[in-house]
């Protein structure tokens, strides 16, 4: 083999190599731009049960009093926070549109003071983007002093666009020590 | 290291080309650049992982030869599990693949070695530590990772046993590895043929590693994008995956899969290759389809990109999502079914005879099948909510990658091992091996099916008292299958030390620029390139 040759071969190994390291940082990048698209995506098709985390505004499209939806209530401790969080009523019938205004009592019953957060989420899923909260405790931080106890209030209002074949939906709360996250 | 010794490797270096001289002792493989040197070092390294992640796989299953715990605890169990996973996944399959890869693309394309050898050096040598840190891991504190291969956050993150930070470092490297033989694949086939050899000329066994290689510089920077997400979770307060931060837990299984679906057709494709390379040589007939062939592995390996979430089918998807995800997945059985069409035209009216590459080849035709088929079922949505995290998927998935991808290994060897060490293997061993391993193999597997159809989950150690009969010949199946997997190293050694000469070309209906060189291969072969018609 020539000099000549070598040196092409060279030149045009190095043209490929760049293009593939190109694209495995390319890739490596894709990896992380899954994260934001997927809430995107998820945010737009209110695929995964999220409801909405800043409060909306009632939008008074009237009341369907036709029909009659069941909205129940769950609760579940994350492991290792030692707190008593239920909600006060466990089931409501509400027509869509209706405005109601809903109760969570949680009691810190622990010895030190601790901070939480209840994250929301709604089944069926695709309901998720019918459940509208005006207000919700779940919207900021609970710190709560040792022993201390709190009545935590939700108002809400289900989309007067709720699919028919939907009747039931579940709200359910899940609980979480955030005390370290949030000190640093 | 002295200057002599330096001046002594760039001298070596810089004579490669004309002399067949090379270091001697542990130093020739250590600084070793040759594509031949290389391959042999992956093949031996995939296969002491092999026997590795076996020997865990014998204390599974000795776990589970009757119901309750006798052997080991149950966190325990879960680290075997686990690492006889991800050592089966990346150490033995793809090393041996990439073994496969050094020693004949460069002499299948007429090459005088691989493009870039001393990244091939680099790319072997750093794998020995990302297993032994895998490795171990079992003699630490924590002991090894123990959330299963697919490291599912929490189980990975929250609720680690504290070897996540091993497991990560582990994968990066091997990561790193891959990407890096990937990259000189690539290279070597798009640069490196001989003059006349165009991209449909190509045997069809450089064709899958090259769509191979593309695939795994596609997806293994996913996998180290995951892994170091799970990293930064675990260890340094982010929320990738926690929901309490803001984080989704099932994200981390969509980034997951978006990796682990292609990879698994990174295990299978390069089997296809080598099956593609050995049925045609002892039907004595050309590979039917050739370039039906080609397409089908191309369009198998774009569609390996728009399936991951069938590993989700219970997660609670849509059902938009849940039916797209089932007809993207079916429609991959037809490029599957052309190509297992193609095997079966090729042997159709061939002059067969049934040397021990060919008999593994010919239970992969079948085994592999059966693996496709049940596959397929899996694929369901409807009826996936019943097998899901079943044996049944146990069964699945150790059909297409033990009589799958396996086999195909050992039918490459077979077929291979004559150019390798220059002697003929001894044939009735051989056959020993293979019918030992073929009956092993069906006792092994196929009960799992039956099990996990009746309800007997993945990953526990103990199970209800009615699946102890066919755990039990599960059992048995895979301490048979165990001990003759030693009989093929029995095999090899002896056709490295000895045996009968072995010509040039030593199967008559082979075709290939392999078999123009002598047997044994030369250290340097095509340093001018052939030239092909």
């Amino acid at each position: 083999m020539s000099k000549g040759t070598e040196q092409q071969t060279d030149r045009s190994n190095g043209k490929v190599i760049k293009k593939l390291v190109l694209v495995v940082f390319a890739m490596f990048g894709f990896g992380f731009a899954l994260v934001p698209l997927y809430d995107v995506f998820c945010d737009i098709t209110g695929l995964n049960g999220k409801t909405n985390d800043v409060a909306v505004a009632y939008k008074n499209d009237g009341i369907d009093t036709t029909r009659t939806v069941k909205v129940q209530f769950i609760t579940r401790m994350a492991k290792g926070i030692p707190w008593q969080f239920e909600p006060v009523i466990n089931e409501i019938l509400v027509h869509p549109g209706e405005v109601k205004f809903v109760n969570f009592y949680a009691k810190n019953k622990s010895k030190r003071d601790i901070i939480g957060k209840a994250v929301p989420s709604v089944s069926p899923g695709i309901a998720g983007g019918y459940f509208q909260k005006i207000e919700c405790f779940c919207f900021t931080h609970q710190p709560l002093k040792a022993g201390e106890e709190v009545e935590m209030g939700l108002q809400f209002y289900v989309d007067i666009d709720l699919p028919s074949e939907i009747n039931t939906l579940t709200l359910s709360y899940t609980l979480y020590e955030i005390s370290a996250k949030v000190d640093s | 290291m002295t200057t002599e010794t330096i001046n002594e490797s760039l001298d070596d270096a810089h004579n490669d080309d004309h002399h067949d001289h090379k270091m001697t002792g542990i130093k020739r493989w250590l600084y070793t650049t040759n594509h031949k040197d290389i391959g042999t070092l992956y093949l031996w390294f995939s296969f002491i992982m092999l026997l590795t992640g076996g020997a865990l796989a014998m204390v599974i299953r000795a776990e589970l030869f009757q119901p309750g715990l006798q052997i080991v605890e149950p966190d325990f169990f879960n680290q075997l599990t686990t690492v006889h996973g991800l050592i089966m996944v990346f150490g033995a399959i793809m090393p041996a693949f990439t073994g496969f890869a050094n020693w004949m693309l460069p002499m299948m394309i007429g090459a005088p070695d691989m493009a870039l050898p001393r990244m091939n050096n680099w790319s072997f040598w750093i794998l020995p530590f990302a297993f032994a840190i895998l490795l171990g891991s079992f003699f630490m504190e924590s002991g090894a990772p123990n959330f299963g291969w697919t490291f599912y956050a929490p189980l990975s993150t929250t609720y680690s046993n504290g070897s996540t930070a091993f497991f990560v470092f582990a994968v990066h490297i091997m990561g790193i590895s891959s990407i890096m033989g990937a990259i000189n694949i690539v290279v070597t086939i798009m640069n490196l043929r001989a003059p006349g050899m165009t991209y449909m000329k190509m045997p069809l066994f450089v064709w899958t590693f090259f769509i191979t290689a593309y695939l795994l510089i596609a997806v293994m920077p996913v996998l180290a994008g995951v892994v170091t997400m799970l990293l930064t979770d675990t260890y340094f307060g982010t929320s990738f995956f926690d929901a309490a931060g803001g984080g989704d837990p099932v994200m981390f299984q969509h980034i997951f899969w978006f990796f682990g679906h292609p990879e698994v057709y990174i295990m299978i494709l390069p089997a296809f290759g080598i099956v593609s390379t050995i049925i045609p040589a002892f039907s004595r007939k050309k590979l039917f389809g050739y370039s039906s062939m080609v397409y089908a592995t191309s369009s198998i390996a774009l569609l390996s990109f728009i399936v991951w979430a069938h590993h989700m089918f219970t997660t609670g998807m849509p059902l938009f999502g849940e039916l797209f995800f089932m007809y993207c997945t079916m429609l991959i059985a037809v490029p599957t079914g052309v190509k297992v069409f193609n095997w079966v035209a090729t042997m159709w009216r061939g002059s067969l005879t049934f040397e021990t590459p060919m008999l593994f080849s010919i239970a992969f035709v079948i085994l592999f099948t059966i693996g496709g088929f049940s596959g397929l079922m899996l694929a369901l949505t409807p009826v996936d909510f019943q097998y899901h995290d079943t044996y049944f998927v146990v069964a699945h998935f150790h059909y297409v990658l033990v009589t799958g991808s396996l086999f195909s290994i050992y039918a490459g060897a077979y077929f291979w091992l004559p150019k390798w060490t220059g002697h003929m293997y001894n044939e009735s061993l051989a056959k020993w091996h293979f019918w030992c391993s073929l009956i092993s193999v069906n006792l092994l597997f196929f009960p799992m099916h039956f099990l996990g159809l009746a309800g007997m989950p993945r990953r526990i150690p103990d199970y209800a008292l009615q699946f102890a009969d066919f755990n039990k010949w599960v059992s048995i199946g895979g301490f048979a299958f165990g001990l003759s997997q030693l009989i093929f190293l029995a095999v090899v050694i002896k056709c490295i030390k000895g045996g009968k000469k072995a010509p040039a070309k030593p199967w008559d209906g082979a075709e290939g620029l392999e078999w123009t060189v002598a047997s044994p291969a030369p250290y340097h072969t095509f340093s001018t390139p052939p030239k092909i018609d």
